[in-house]
């Protein structure tokens, strides 16, 4: 169980490839952690250099109270599940749990005793004899959790546990993750590019791009206050609206209407400023009457998502997207309404949300 | 079926047969005359008797030859599979600049190391470095003839396997040479045995360094006491040829077979795509 510290972590590649830059990042002690971007920002980079099969550039990782910038990685007492398992083909089940003991040199039948143990609990008992090329994905993915955890290490680093799983397994893989992570209680990193994995199984997540860390926070934070228009963007199921607009006085205008000015952005801008709204299709209040402060428009798509559709307006040319609940959807051609719930509208001036000295961000 | 048909048939027939009887000569040669009382430079049904094997076993340096064939080729095969495999997990782990150069130009070289140009600096070389007359000599000479090859196609099988593999076993704390055993030897263990069987089959067959470095026949391999097997008339003595011949590539077909059943060759993991 130990913290993981990371300062000034920056990595240039041998062809110049800058995959991180200048990185601060602390990770508390038993955190479920999640390093999510876009493909290339630099996540896999990251988790590698902290497993120490990278060697930083510049900067140190701390894993407790050791300096690790410099150990072998079979020194930093982490341990790790490839993306692709890379679960010994030659070895049984029970050989691959057992190889760390194996280096760590316990006597045969006691790191038998062992692997047999976290597979019990891994419920992968029956298995043990078994090849890795016999087994399903989900079943691989448990074994190399498995290996991963038999020698007790720090901390944990997980790149991309689940995606090589098809798409059911992955949200029963996702839960036992996230149930796992919770009784062992140890520091776990992991990376993935699904901002919905991200959001559900994280205690904390980082959005990465470009090798920098633009927003850290709980996954209600990254959702509901997303620190700068990429992370707004990126966060979501259903992209957030983000529309030009302009502060006139007390009210914001954006695509042709009028709406209240964001509490929290009161005073923080001037009039006439050019600023993005942006609001989540979540927090818009669809109503098929004139409402005062609303988007108002004609319905040009409806899709439906299950228990909910998404209703696509075109307001003066500019399409913003409300969730509306089962059994009240419009019809296309309608004219509707969609308000913005209070306090759930956000400003964004020069990329950066108004007021968002209390999100998190690693400059 | 049409008259043509048939003769066509007829005719790929006889071309087959020809072909196999050609071929196929030679082998019944090998493993008739051992066992004919009038052992003849034709292949015929023998007239059987043992007498042959007889007078083998009282030829004072056959039986020692294929001993010391032995001891070249496991100890080439040994040397050979054991440094190629480090030298190809190197180079295929290790950027290094140059690095096909370098392994192309060693290929290009080692076919003269064993040959015949470089015959007197090599004899020249055992001779300063005392290793004339030493089955060390001869298959350190080999080793370094045989290595480039034996590089060439270990590297493919080292490139073709993922390196994650290893990071595992480096992320849990093996160092390099035990990542190297546990992880890529059984990994490419198909390219090893590979390479061990062509090392042996190669050193087996050798006439050229051993005749060149070991001037003591009771030293001398198979292959070259093979050629002291005549007549006091300066015949062949096809009797004792013939039989040696038989027990001379008993062992390599042995080998052959047990290794393809045991590991199974994949010779195409060792071609260039
Ligand atoms: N071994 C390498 N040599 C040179 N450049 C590299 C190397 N590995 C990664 N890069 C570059 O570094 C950047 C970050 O790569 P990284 O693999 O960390 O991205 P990622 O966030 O994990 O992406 P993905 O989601 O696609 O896995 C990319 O631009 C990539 O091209
Ligand atoms: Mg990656």
């Amino acid at each position: 169980m130990a913290v993981i510290t990371l300062s000034g972590l920056t990595k240039v590649y041998p062809g110049g490839v800058r995959a991180l830059d200048a990185l601060d990042l602390e990770i508390a002690d038993g955190e479920f952690f999640a390093l999510l971007g876009p493909s290339g920002c630099g996540k896999t980079t990251l988790l590698r250099t902290v497993a120490g099969l990278e060697t930083a550039t510049a900067g140190s990782v701390r894993i407790g109270e050791t300096d690790v910038t410099r150990l072998p990685p079979g020194r930093r007492d982490v341990g790790m599940v490839f993306q692709d398992y890379a679960l010994f083909p030659h070895m049984s089940v029970t050989d691959n749990i057992a190889y760390p003991l194996r280096i760590k040199k316990a006597a045969k039948n006691e790191r038998h005793a062992a692997a047999a143990d976290v597979a019990a609990e891994l419920g992968l008992d029956g298995l043990l004899a078994r090849r890795p090329s016999e087994l399903s994905g989900g079943q691989q993915q448990r074994v190399a959790l498995a290996r991963a955890m038999v020698a007790r290490p720090q901390v944990f680093l997980l790149d991309e546990p689940l995606s090589n799983l098809d798409a059911r397994l992955r949200l029963e893989a996702r839960t036992f993750l996230k149930k796992l992570q919770r009784e062992l209680g140890v520091t776990t990193v992991f990376v993935t590019h699904d901002q919905a994995e991200a959001l559900a199984m994280a205690d904390r997540i980082a959005v990465m791009e470009a090798g920098r860390i633009r927003q850290i926070g709980t996954p209600a934070e990254v959702f509901r206050r997303p620190a700068n228009l990429f992370v707004a963007a990126f966060i979501g199921s259903t992209p957030m609206n983000l529309v030009d607009a302009r502060v006139r006085g007390e009210q914001v205008e954006a695509a042709g209407v009028l709406l209240p000015l964001p509490e929290e952005a009161r005073g923080l801008v001037t009039d006439g400023q050019a600023v993005v709204y942006g609001v989540r299709p979540d927090y818009l209040d669809y109503s098929p009457s004139p409402v005062d402060g609303s988007f108002s428009g004609r319905v040009a798509v409806v899709e439906n998502l299950g228990s909910s559709s998404l209703v696509t307006l075109d307001v003066e040319g500019v399409l913003i997207h409300a969730l509306v609940g089962e059994g009240s959807e419009p019809e296309p051609d309608e004219h509707g309404w969609a308000v913005p719930r209070a306090g759930r509208a956000l400003l964004y001036s020069d990329g950066d949300l108004v007021n968002g000295n209390d999100v998190t961000v690693a400059a | 079926m049409s008259v043509r048909e048939v003769l066509r048939r007829i005719g790929l027939a006889t071309f087959v047969s020809l072909v196999l009887g050609f071929f196929s000569l030679p082998l019944l040669w090998l493993a008739f005359t051992p066992f004919d009382s009038d052992p003849r430079i034709s292949a015929s049904l023998p007239d059987f008797t043992l007498h042959n094997f007889q007078v083998l076993m009282d030829n004072p340096y056959a039986l020692a030859s294929l001993r010391n064939s032995i001891i070249l080729a496991a100890g080439a095969a040994a040397l050979v599979v054991t440094c190629a495999a480090l030298a190809a997990y190197a180079l295929s782990r290790v950027r290094i600049p140059g690095r096909d150069v370098l392994l192309y130009v060693l290929l290009l070289l080692s076919s003269i190391i064993t040959g015949t140009a470089a015959m007197v600096p090599i004899f020249l070389l055992a001779f300063n470095l005392n290793l004339i007359d030493s089955h060390l000599g001869v298959i350190l000479v080999l080793t370094g003839g045989l290595l480039p090859a034996a590089i060439f196609v270990l590297k493919d099988f080292t490139d073709a396997t993922p390196t994650s593999y290893e990071e595992a076993a480096r992320v849990f704390g093996a160092t390099p040479l035990q990542t190297l055993r546990h992880v890529v030897v059984p990994v490419i263990r198909p390219g090893l045995a590979t390479v061990m069987v062509w090392t042996v089959a190669q050193v087996w067959g050798d006439f050229l360094m051993p005749f060149l470095l070991l001037r003591d026949p009771d030293k001398a391999p198979a292959s070259v006491i093979m050629y002291t097997f005549y007549t006091e008339g300066g015949q062949p003595d096809l009797a004792l040829i013939s039989t040696f011949s038989l027990l001379y590539s008993l062992p390599v077909v042995g080998m052959y077979l047990f290794v393809s059943r045991r590991y199974g060759f994949r010779f195409h993991g060792g071609i260039k795509r």
